[in-house]
């Protein structure tokens, strides 16, 4: 297939399409209401459906539904929306079930601004709603990584049946680049053998639940998440490398920041400052062995999200206090500037 | 090759589609393109702005802050980009809505009357087109040929009777500029 010019939002829900995604539950809000826009369009042209539903906390209790019935679902909305999503993201960790989240992160707190930002990274990765659970969370930084993360997260969440967000901020979600729709590599999925589709006799009751009030069931049910969020851990952990063979400074950033900051490395370059990135391209779970290994080569790391400093806790975690771990951060709904992360690596270089 | 542009005007006067046919034109002809609208509390008739980007090289931030060019085709867009424009870049002025003259002295000026343009063409729609021809003209940083096949494609078979008209006004709009 030939490349198409794409907004970020609309790669997104096609690739969810192409994915075998047949339902969207969502309700508006920028900066990402072009994904619904699209599928309002395109489900009925698969004989899918797309619903808007009165609210952000019935959506994803249509996403539950849906799910516990073994479809392929997603739903999207950015920060505030997904802010109200958490209980029912929560129940369908529990009841462990797989579905897409795509969060195209706006400013807050509260209604916050529509622009671009990375506040959600704790939400995202920390849990978000009440108890013990990991979504498996994929961090996009160009349209086309979008569109293969889409389609690749359906695959993850079928195969774990565990939730997977799609990290995104405003930038992915309204930017035109040219995408190209790939099948991911083929995985073993196993059967939805658990699925509510109608009894019939021959087999066990499907039951789709997240209460378990005896605490030795409960304790059961905790151990087996928490095997597989290990299982996750050693299958699916992705980061990319840029420069790094011989780095001598480390720059830590995910998503939009990490393309801004490639070219602040570039230029750093060429001014003979020896810098790298290494960038997680799941940030749930976190590439910490790529950092604890990068510890021992660097003389220090630089963190650049936008944000007051979330993903830059997991880095000094990872580097466990080996190097220095700087930060840089902006807020409000800017950009970085490529000159700005420049200034900040040179301050590193000078110990400043 | 790296060509960092910003389009802007009123909300209806194509703006955004004149930067989008750059980028698609630029990725038809293998390069790397990025385009990003402003968005915010925009509506009809307000202002609109996109930023493209076009590039051998992958491409960092699509925010573009020092623009080869900048495209103003209207009085609030002059006003706002005119600083963005690189020592050295080129701005291209829409003067039928425009009476005021650039203040820069280091960059190159051009003026070019799209509505008018357009309205002897029979479609005062096709103002951006006209500047797309003088940009195309004065840049190079597409070929005219490759622009006129991805409006075909955008229009589709049919709106395929737009395309003459939109042949003319880039060709009128590479006049004014010769």
């Amino acid at each position: 297939m030939a490349k198409k010019l794409m907004k970020g939002s609309e790669a997104i829900a096609e690739a969810a399409i192409q994915a075998g995604c047949r339902y969207f539950f969502g309700y508006p809000i920028t900066p990402q209401n072009e994904v619904p826009e699209y599928m309002s369009r395109r489900m009925p042209q698969v004989d899918g459906c797309f619903l808007q539903a009165e609210s952000e906390v019935a959506a994803i209790n249509m996403v539950y539904g849906a799910a516990g019935a073994g479809a392929r679902v997603m739903t999207s909305s950015s920060s505030p929306g997904i802010s109200l999503k958490q209980e029912g993201i929560s129940y369908i960790a529990c009841a462990e079930l797989p579905c897409v989240v795509v969060n195209i992160v706006r400013t807050g707190p509260g209604l916050g601004g529509i622009q671009p930002s990375q506040g959600d990274y704790f939400q995202a990765t920390k849990g978000g709603g009440h108890g013990d659970y990991h979504l498996v969370v994929l961090a996009p930084s160009s349209i086309q990584e979008a569109a293969d993360m889409v389609m690749e997260a359906f695959d993850i969440a079928d195969m774990y049946r565990n939730p997977v967000m799609i990290l995104g901020d405003g930038m992915i979600g309204q930017m035109m680049e040219p995408v190209e729709f790939h099948q991911p590599p083929k995985r073993e999925i196993p059967e939805k053998t658990w699925a509510a589709t109608g009894w019939d006799g021959t087999r066990e009751r499907a039951i789709i639940n997240s209460l378990y009030i005896e605490p030795e069931v409960m304790q059961v049910v905790s151990d087996r998440l928490q095997k597989r969020y290990e299982l996750i851990k050693q299958n699916e952990t992705r980061v990319e490398e840029y420069k790094m063979e011989d780095a001598e400074y480390c720059i830590a950033a995910y998503g939009t920041t990490a393309r801004v900051a490639k070219s602040a490395v570039n230029k750093a370059r060429e001014m003979g400052i020896k810098a790298g990135i290494i960038r997680p391209k799941t940030v749930w779970p976190f590439p910490s062995e790529a950092f604890c290994k990068a510890a021992d080569q660097v003389k220090g790391f630089l963190t650049v999200e936008m944000s007051a400093g979330q993903m830059v806790e997991d880095v000094r975690l990872a580097v466990n206090g080996k190097k220095p771990v700087e930060f840089y951060g902006v807020m409000g709904g800017f950009l970085p500037t490529p000159n700005a992360i420049l200034e900040k690596l040179i301050q590193l270089k000078e110990g400043k | 090759m790296l060509h960092q542009m910003i389009s802007a005007g009123f909300g209806g006067q194509g703006v955004l589609l004149l930067g989008q046919l750059l980028a698609y034109s630029g990725m038809n002809e293998g390069k790397n393109v990025s385009w990003l609208p402003s968005y915010g509390p925009e509506m009809r008739g307000g202002t609109a702005n996109c930023t493209v980007i076009i590039s051998d090289e992958e491409i960092g931030s699509p925010v573009v802050v020092d623009a080869d060019c900048v495209v103003a085709m209207n009085r609030p867009s002059l006003d706002k980009y005119e600083n963005n424009v690189a020592p050295g870049g080129k701005l291209f002025i829409n003067s039928s809505l425009i009476d005021q003259k650039a203040k820069r002295t280091d960059i190159e000026v051009y003026y070019i009357p799209c509505n008018e343009i357009a309205d002897q063409l029979g479609n005062s729609r096709v103002a951006n087109i006209v500047m797309l021809g003088a940009y195309l003209k004065k840049t190079g940083v597409v070929k005219p040929e490759t622009l006129i096949k991805c409006l075909e494609e955008k229009l589709g078979k049919k709106k395929a009777h737009l395309i003459p008209m939109n042949e003319e006004a880039l060709k009128k709009g590479a006049e004014c500029v010769d």
